[in-house]
């Protein structure tokens, strides 16, 4: 699993979003994803897969007060970004998402045939 | 010989020295707790004539488990988040690790026209929101003239 880190012109034409921080872990049956999203609640989260290619895009949607003046911002764009490529070896129809407490879990499971085997040998 | 005209100087080097230049740049801040950009977890503040709002983007918490304490106009966040690695062993690497994990403090300072009796705290989509209500005696207010 690759990160897209070149943007196309495709990217350049969306609007603006942060990179959200992210752990990769990966074992023997494929690979765990966290990515920290807070306050992006479970129907702005856009996760897609196009061929090898996984985004995950989420909006924050705070309830703000009305006539709310900002006086300190550290979240200044309310947009997560991220693009991974996948490898051939990972099975993206079989991918599972769970959003709890603004952190996205992702598990990508390996395609069957790409499950470590024993590889007997033989001694003649 | 030939090379080192070539490259004066380590281009990697140099794009180091010039991010590290960059982000100092950035995190000069006034305050002398030194809001940086980047901590955990980020902070926006802004107000309402009627009251302060305090939203501390920290996710994947046990909201039981956060510390909020507003003492003489100063606001504290404290917690703790546990790491979701599992343990490591040899059969599993751990590619990307860029998220938090590990005791925070945040310390906020609160305008003094704030009743610290009115506080609410709310946590939603790992968003910790903070709102605190200013004084009666300190909202704007129409005066009649008869």
């Amino acid at each position: 699993m690759n990160e897209k880190t070149s943007l196309n012109k495709q990217d350049a034409r969306q609007e603006a979003a942060v990179l959200p921080p992210v752990d990769v872990i990966e074992d023997a049956t494929g690979i765990t994803l966290y990515a920290d999203l807070p306050g992006v609640p479970k129907d702005k989260l856009n996760l897609r897969v196009e061929a090898d290619t996984l985004t995950i895009e989420g909006e924050v949607g705070l309830a703000t007060p009305e006539g709310l003046q900002a006086s300190h911002a550290e979240v200044q764009v309310p947009r997560y970004r991220r693009v991974f490529t996948l490898s051939k070896e990972l099975d993206a129809e079989k991918i599972a998402a769970e959003l709890a407490n603004g952190v996205l879990k992702l598990r990508i499971p390996k395609a069957e045939h790409a499950q470590p085997r024993k590889i007997a040998i033989k001694v003649s | 010989m030939i090379y080192r005209s070539l490259f004066p100087r380590d281009v990697f080097a140099e794009m180091d020295r010039l991010q590290r230049e960059m982000a100092q740049a950035y995190d000069m801040s006034p305050s002398i707790r030194g809001f940086g950009r980047g901590g955990y977890p980020a902070l926006n503040v802004g107000g309402t004539p009627q009251s302060v709002e305090i939203y501390a983007f920290a996710p994947g918490l046990d909201p039981a488990r956060i510390e909020v304490n507003l003492d003489r106009g100063v606001l504290t966040i404290e917690g703790q988040r546990e790491p979701d690695l599992p343990k490591s062993d040899e059969k599993t690497a751990l590619h990307i690790n860029e998220r938090f994990t590990g005791r925070f403090r945040r310390v906020v300072s609160l305008p003094d026209d704030v009743d610290p009796s009115a506080v609410s705290a709310e946590y939603r989509d790992g968003v910790l929101h903070l709102s605190v209500k200013r004084r009666e005696s300190a909202q704007p207010r129409r005066i009649e003239v008869k």
